[in-house]
């Protein structure tokens, strides 16, 4: 009987092996970001290879200049990537341009339910127009703004005590936007073991889309909404609503009083350094660096902690995360769909979250034991339950570029108001849906 | 026959060739020769400035797959009435102009004292040449740490020198200070290049002009303003004219040092074009920019030469 099954097993391996061999061997190339979840995203991948036959390149571009070239290659027609990872607000565009292949057909022959996913990272990641079952990725990466802070300064006792004095109340994780800033100013030019150091670390960054990221992160709390009717394109009062007005100046406030000297230009890795280096009390960033943050020896493990971005007058935080798609000018599309169906099933998705990949798949998420999985699951949970992101229209760039250049102008370059920042932001949407035909 | 270049040129020319060639005009050949660089100059230069003209009147969107419109000067209108373009060209006149005047100035110095013959001359033209040398985008990042108000060296200095708090004052993150922190590095990177030109034009200075100076007395401040200014001025207005045109289109090292911020202090007019033309992707509207700056950039070099050849007349 051993032997009979020992020989049907070899049978099978040979048959899928001569399956495997008489399909065409693919080298597919899937672009991305290159940060953490990237390597694990190769690690994951080898697997994929061993059971396709397709070899796996990755493209993996540095953050500032991301959009830049993928977006190039993508309106150039380019051959280079046959996968794309790309940013929840490129999916307007891609549906529209015909950048992106169309994956309803493929999801029902495959049995790839959307409903598997959480709804969340389907709405934003996947679909286009907005809210509707046209899909054209698959949730890859579920993320979000989070903060990360110094346990260790927190536990300590003198500044247990000296926060008490300063401010009446225990240091402990902030419940409100006002708390956090409270806390980041505590901690401003304060010395520490000798060493002097800072509140938090912000978002600022001019070029690609750092400030805009920050300051939603205060104005989505405070609830900013970009419409007055969701589709309307209705922008006057909702954009420079008094609420978003004072959430800018709250955020224009935490930037001058709160962080670093010299912080002016900081994002992603501006703020890991400042943490890492131990610079700051408090930082703000994606979770997708949480892993990282959590295994560095020197600010990592017991030294850190983590927490969801504070409520203000409503629960909110920005989303970050990404879809898979299928680039429409790939020679190699069957190949490239078939990696997305290894991605959708559960098991590898469980292997992406163990890997250090934010899955969105359900099963993943709605496990018992995900919430003690590690010390920011509970958090991501959390923040993916009151995420809102940018417009997501084809005309995207120009809208985050008008956005990056009002806010900087008043944030960080302190000209005007925060009142006139946001009435020249909706002036300047408004001209540009205007030239989209949708005004 | 004597055995010259010409002659060995010829007989080494195929027969076939040497009887086709034998049969066409002068004129003719020379077209052949010049032919190929008209069609390149054609192909590269003026086809895609007409295209780009064309483009500027239409509403065209290279990532967009849509009906392109004719819009008339509509774009140019935009341009010329938007207020925060106007402020990229008030930053880009500003870099300008005291980009050229702290180079021509520390350059025509530099060259004059190098000039005069001295011990270890030759290794300090070697060291003051260096900056030039680098690529910009290794001096952004290197004056980026500079600058940097908590480590970085030049508020180190500025802090000895004057006593302030080092953290106290940010050259790149000031609205005030970031326009010349980028005037500071840019002179530091191209003085040298107006050094070398202005020493060439030093060095072609007979000596027996001074020399016959020096017999009519002229005192050395006569000899500097009638005999070296004059002569280097030619040398000097060239360096003007190579430096203008290459800051009017200056972006790396801005881009590498403040991202045209604090803000769009900083931003020059080739930053905002390219976040027109290649973020935004609004082609027929950075066309437009692109004219608009370019008639610019050809008018003022034009005058520029115009006065630069009467100069070098007298």
């Amino acid at each position: 009987m051993k032997s009979f099954k020992l020989a049907s097993v070899s049978a099978l391996s040979l048959a899928a092996a001569t399956f495997a061999s008489s399909a065409q061997a693919e080298d597919l190339t899937l672009c991305w970001a290159a940060w953490d979840p990237a390597n694990a995203l190769v690690e994951l991948s080898k697997e994929f290879e061993a059971q396709s036959g397709h070899n796996m390149s990755f493209e993996f571009i540095p953050w500032p200049n991301f959009a830049d070239r993928m977006l190039n290659e993508l309106n150039s027609g380019g051959k280079l990537c046959d996968l794309l990872i790309g940013d929840s607000q490129w999916i307007g565009g891609g549906a529209e341009n015909g950048h992106y292949v169309k994956l309803n057909g493929f999801f029902d022959a495959e049995g790839i339910a959307m409903s598997d996913f959480a709804d969340a990272t389907v709405y934003a990641y996947s679909t286009w127009p907005k809210g509707t079952p046209n899909y054209y990725a698959l949730p890859a990466m579920g993320d979000a703004n989070g903060w990360f802070y110094r346990k260790d300064w927190f536990a300590r006792d003198d500044i247990k005590a000296a926060f008490k004095d300063a401010t009446g109340r225990d240091l402990a994780e902030p419940k409100s936007q006002t708390e956090l800033l409270e806390i980041a100013q505590f901690f401003q030019g304060r010395e520490i073991d000798g060493k002097t150091v800072y509140g938090a670390s912000i978002f600022t960054e001019r070029g690609s889309e750092g400030i805009t990221m920050g300051v939603t992160s205060a104005l989505y709390p405070w609830g900013f909404k970009y419409e007055n009717t969701p589709g309307s394109y209705d922008m006057e009062g909702a954009v420079n609503s008094p609420e978003a007005v004072e959430a800018l100046e709250f955020y224009k406030e935490f930037y001058e009083t709160a962080t670093p000297p010299g912080y002016t230009n900081s994002y992603m890795g501006e703020s890991l350094d400042a943490f890492k280096s131990g610079q700051v009390a408090m930082a703000m960033n994606w979770f997708a660096f949480f892993p990282g943050l959590y295994a560095d020896p020197n600010t990592g493990g017991e030294n850190i902690d983590f927490f969801v971005n504070p409520p203000q007058n409503q629960a909110g935080s920005t989303l970050g995360g990404q879809g898979i798609s299928v680039v429409a000018y790939s020679d190699k599309q069957d190949a490239a769909l078939e990696y997305i169906k290894w991605f959708a099933d559960p098991d590898v998705q469980a292997k992406w979250w163990e890997l250090g990949g934010y899955s969105a798949h359900n099963s993943v998420l709605n496990d018992p034991g995900f919430k003690d999985s590690a010390p920011f699951a509970g958090d991501f949970l959390e923040a993916m339950g009151s995420v809102q992101d940018f417009w997501q229209e084809p005309a995207y760039a120009e809208l985050l570029l008008a956005m990056q250049k009002r806010l900087h102008d008043y944030v960080v370059a302190d000209q005007g108001t925060a009142k006139e920042a946001l009435d020249k932001l909706v002036e300047d949407w408004i001209e540009v849906f205007e030239d989209e035909g949708k005004l | 026959m004597s055995d010259t270049p010409v002659t060995r040129a010829a007989s080494a020319t195929p027969q076939r060739v040497a009887r086709k060639i034998r049969g066409l005009s002068d004129r003719a050949i020379a077209w052949i020769f010049v032919g190929p660089t008209i069609f390149l100059l054609l192909a590269i230069n003026i086809f895609p400035l007409i295209w780009t003209i064309r483009l500027s009147f239409t509403n065209f969107k290279a990532n967009r797959n849509r009906p392109v419109e004719w819009i008339g000067t509509r774009n140019y209108e935009r341009i010329l009435t938007d207020s925060d373009i106007w402020l990229n060209m008030q930053a880009t006149a500003h870099f300008l102009f005291w980009t050229i005047f702290f180079q021509v100035l520390i350059g025509f110095t530099l060259a004059y004292l190098i000039n005069k013959k001295f011990k270890g001359n030759d290794l300090w033209t070697t060291i003051i040449v260096l900056p030039m040398m680098l690529s910009p985008a290794v001096v952004g990042n290197f004056w980026k740490f500079l600058y940097q108000p908590q480590i970085g060296l030049f508020n180190y200095v500025v802090s000895f020198l004057s006593g302030k708090d080092p953290s106290s004052f940010e050259m790149l993150g000031s609205v005030q200070l970031a326009p010349w922190s980028i005037v500071i590095v840019d002179t530091w990177m191209w003085t040298p290049f107006v050094m070398l030109i202005c020493l060439a034009g030093l060095r072609s200075i007979p000596d027996y002009i001074y020399e016959a100076a020096e017999v009519d007395r002229a005192s050395k401040l006569r000899q500097f303003f009638t005999i070296t200014v004059p002569m280097v001025l030619p040398f000097l207005m060239l360096a003007v004219l190579f430096r203008g045109i290459e800051n009017f289109k200056m972006f790396d090292l801005v881009v590498q040092l403040t991202g045209g911020g604090p803000g769009s202090t900083t931003e020059l007019t080739s930053i905002n074009l390219k976040r027109e033309a290649f973020e935004k992707w609004r082609t027929g509207y950075a066309s437009a920019y692109a004219i608009i700056l370019f008639v610019t950039v050809f008018g003022l070099a034009s005058i520029y030469v115009k006065a630069l050849n009467k100069v070098k007349e007298r």
